[in-house]
């Protein structure tokens, strides 16, 4: 294969870099007005939109390194995840033009949209990587650009707090992964996913040293997805950094280190794949076993510790703990019917998740808390928002009608086809505890008594965006055929067998 | 006579290792805890090399810890900026002491 077929796979990939490099020129030439920053962002992400689009069922592997595979896959799989991705940046721009504390950093906004777009890069790389060494390379990339993002805004001493642990448990997860793949390359001499399915399969692979360097790696990618015991950053970091980018963080990071999870198990263990779409994995390492634990504990975790949290933005940051936990379960069941409730539910979690964090960061605009008893009474002051948040926290919840209801009944239904039932009753149950803590903003806006709550002005950009969000919300927890429909066209990984 | 084998990088590796651990866990400023990562990177990639050398894997290895010591520089970079910015902010960089998000 030669060069321009290889990039004719990166194609996403190139589009975001050079809209990387024209956002870091435009701020450094118009660096008096920036109002057109946020435009060209915009005009980026709406191009690399429409090539992934154009390009959803192109299926292959570039940049080979010997072997028959490359070390970048391109398949249905990675442009959904990458379209999600795309969506939740798109978001997070338009939240930047009614944040205050995005607002207040006029000077330094090239910036902003530069390591946005750095994060961007990383995450696709990441998403598509199917060699080791470019997993590592694409993560750093990705955790580099979102330290700093963490401690940008340097409006209050949380802000470097915040960066400063990211950075530090990022870097202590990403050493530790590193030293898993030098034992992978020792053991197998290769980097590369597909090569290692193959030669993990002789004999002489010391399982001990196996299971540890799996374990290692895992600490990178749990990390990223903040499983229990590789989310203590999470709660500090997501109460630190500015609300925009925490809400980039719960989503787009995450939806990323989950793609990397699947591809990691699909291409590197599974061997074949039945027709019903269940996966034969090698059982040198017992993933399915290892998984469940960190699955139920991440959830367990995460719903109980929400239950004291008086800070919004602490409590959404072990809620979306918790979530990683329910789509953990997805993975864990290996079967494509899995990765299709995965995928199902990021795009749900996508609009709920990001339209509780937005209605957050509008009323901390005005109150500058997002301290629970702050809420008291908002629900008379400010309707609209009240009752878009009441929306987004029951889909968070899982009940009917909303789409967070449909995204965790397929999740449960290819648990139940995998039989796994106490995992699920585990997972019900723990449905049932995150009831309470959501139910505690609703019942502080519109039980508690306060004659003082402000009236939180909404603007015609935000009012739109909630509206579509929390309508979206509604809409796909009734008409949800399209979406499911998207996501089992997107559940083909390319791997062995 | 004593000849240096895959073992003995292996094992130097693996002390590397657990040294950085152990300063990630102990040290209380934030650039010692830095420290520590370098170790486990370099760590990391003495294992990258001597596998790539003794194991006649190819030159992977070796260019694996290229990317690796230059990503480390990277990381160090924006590290050490971080580390600065809170230092401004606290006048300290203990990372025991920098604790205001609990509730």
């Amino acid at each position: 294969m030669n060069l321009s077929q290889a990039l004719s796979f990166v194609k996403p990939e190139i589009a975001v870099s050079i809209t990387l490099v024209v956002l870091v020129l435009f701020d450094l030439i118009f660096h008096k007005d920036k109002r057109i920053i946020p435009y060209l962002a915009m005009a980026g992400i709406v191009v690399t939109g429409i090539i992934l689009a154009a390009n959803f069922n192109l299926t292959g592997t570039a940049f080979k390194t010997g072997g028959q595979y490359g070390m970048f896959t391109a398949d249905p799989f990675a442009n959904f995840v990458k379209m999600i991705v795309l969506i939740a940046t798109f978001l997070i721009v338009l939240f930047a033009y009614d944040s205050d504390e995005i607002n207040k950093i006029t000077d330094r906004l090239g910036e902003y949209y530069a390591l946005i777009f750095g994060m961007v890069l990383g995450m696709f790389f990441l998403i598509s990587a199917s060699d080791l060494i470019l997993i590592y390379l694409s993560m750093e990339l990705l955790s580099l650009s979102s330290y700093v993002l963490a401690g940008f805004t340097k409006l209050r001493d949380r802000n470097s707090e915040a960066a400063l642990k990211y950075l530090i448990y990022g870097a202590i997860s990403s050493g530790l992964m590193l030293f898993g793949i030098s034992l992978v390359y020792g053991m197998t001499g290769t980097t590369n996913l597909f090569e290692i399915n193959s030669l993990i399969q002789t004999p002489d692979i010391n399982l001990y040293t196996f299971a540890f360097a799996m374990i290692l790696i895992f600490a990178g990618i749990g990390y990223k997805i903040s499983a229990v015991p590789f989310h203590y950053w999470t709660p500090d970091v997501y109460e630190g950094a500015p609300i925009t980018i925490t809400a980039y963080l719960s989503v787009a990071s995450k939806a990323a280190g989950f793609a990397l999870l699947i591809r990691f198990l699909r291409v590197g263990f599974a061997t074949y794949v039945d027709k019903a779409g269940n996966w034969q994995v090698l059982d040198l390492f017992d993933w399915q076993t290892f998984l469940i634990i960190i699955s139920v504990l991440t959830m367990t975790l995460g719903n109980f510790a929400a239950l004291w949290q008086d800070n919004l933005k602490r409590m959404l940051a072990y809620s979306s703990i918790a979530h990683a936990g329910y789509m953990l379960l997805g993975v864990l069941v290996f079967s494509d019917k899995g990765v299709t409730a995965v995928l199902f539910y990021f795009f749900v979690y996508l609009i709920m998740n990001l339209g509780a964090f937005y209605v957050v960061m509008l009323i901390a605009n005005k109150t500058g808390s997002e301290d629970i008893d702050d809420y008291d009474g908002l629900g008379y002051t400010a309707p609209f928002l009240g009752v878009t948040l009441a929306i987004f926290l029951v889909s968070l919840t899982g009940l009917p009608p909303t789409a967070g209801f449909i995204g965790k009944f397929y999740l449960f239904i290819a648990l139940l086809d995998a039989k796994m039932a106490v995992v699920a009753v585990i997972a019900v149950i723990n449905s049932v505890v995150s009831l309470y803590y959501y139910i505690r903003v609703l019942k502080h806006m519109y039980l508690t008594k306060n004659d003082n709550a402000p009236v939180v002005p909404v603007s015609k950009l935000a009012f739109s965006i909630v509206l579509v969000l929390s309508t979206a919300t509604l809409f796909f927890g009734i008409y949800f055929t399209p979406v499911s429909d998207w996501a089992k066209s997107a559940a083909v990984i390319l791997g062995i067998g | 006579m004593l000849v240096v084998g895959l073992t003995h990088y292996l094992v130097l590796s693996a002390f590397l290792f657990s040294l950085g651990l152990y300063g990630i866990v102990t040290r209380k400023n934030a650039i010692m805890v830095l420290m520590g990562i370098e170790l486990m990177l370099n760590a990391a990639n003495i294992n990258f090399v001597a596998f790539s050398r003794y194991g006649n894997y190819g030159i992977g290895g070796q260019l694996a810890a290229l990317f690796v010591i230059i990503l480390a520089a990277a990381e160090a970079a924006i590290a050490l900026a971080i580390v600065l910015n809170i230092y401004k902010t606290f006048a300290n960089v203990d990372v025991d002491d920098i604790n205001n998000l609990k509730e």
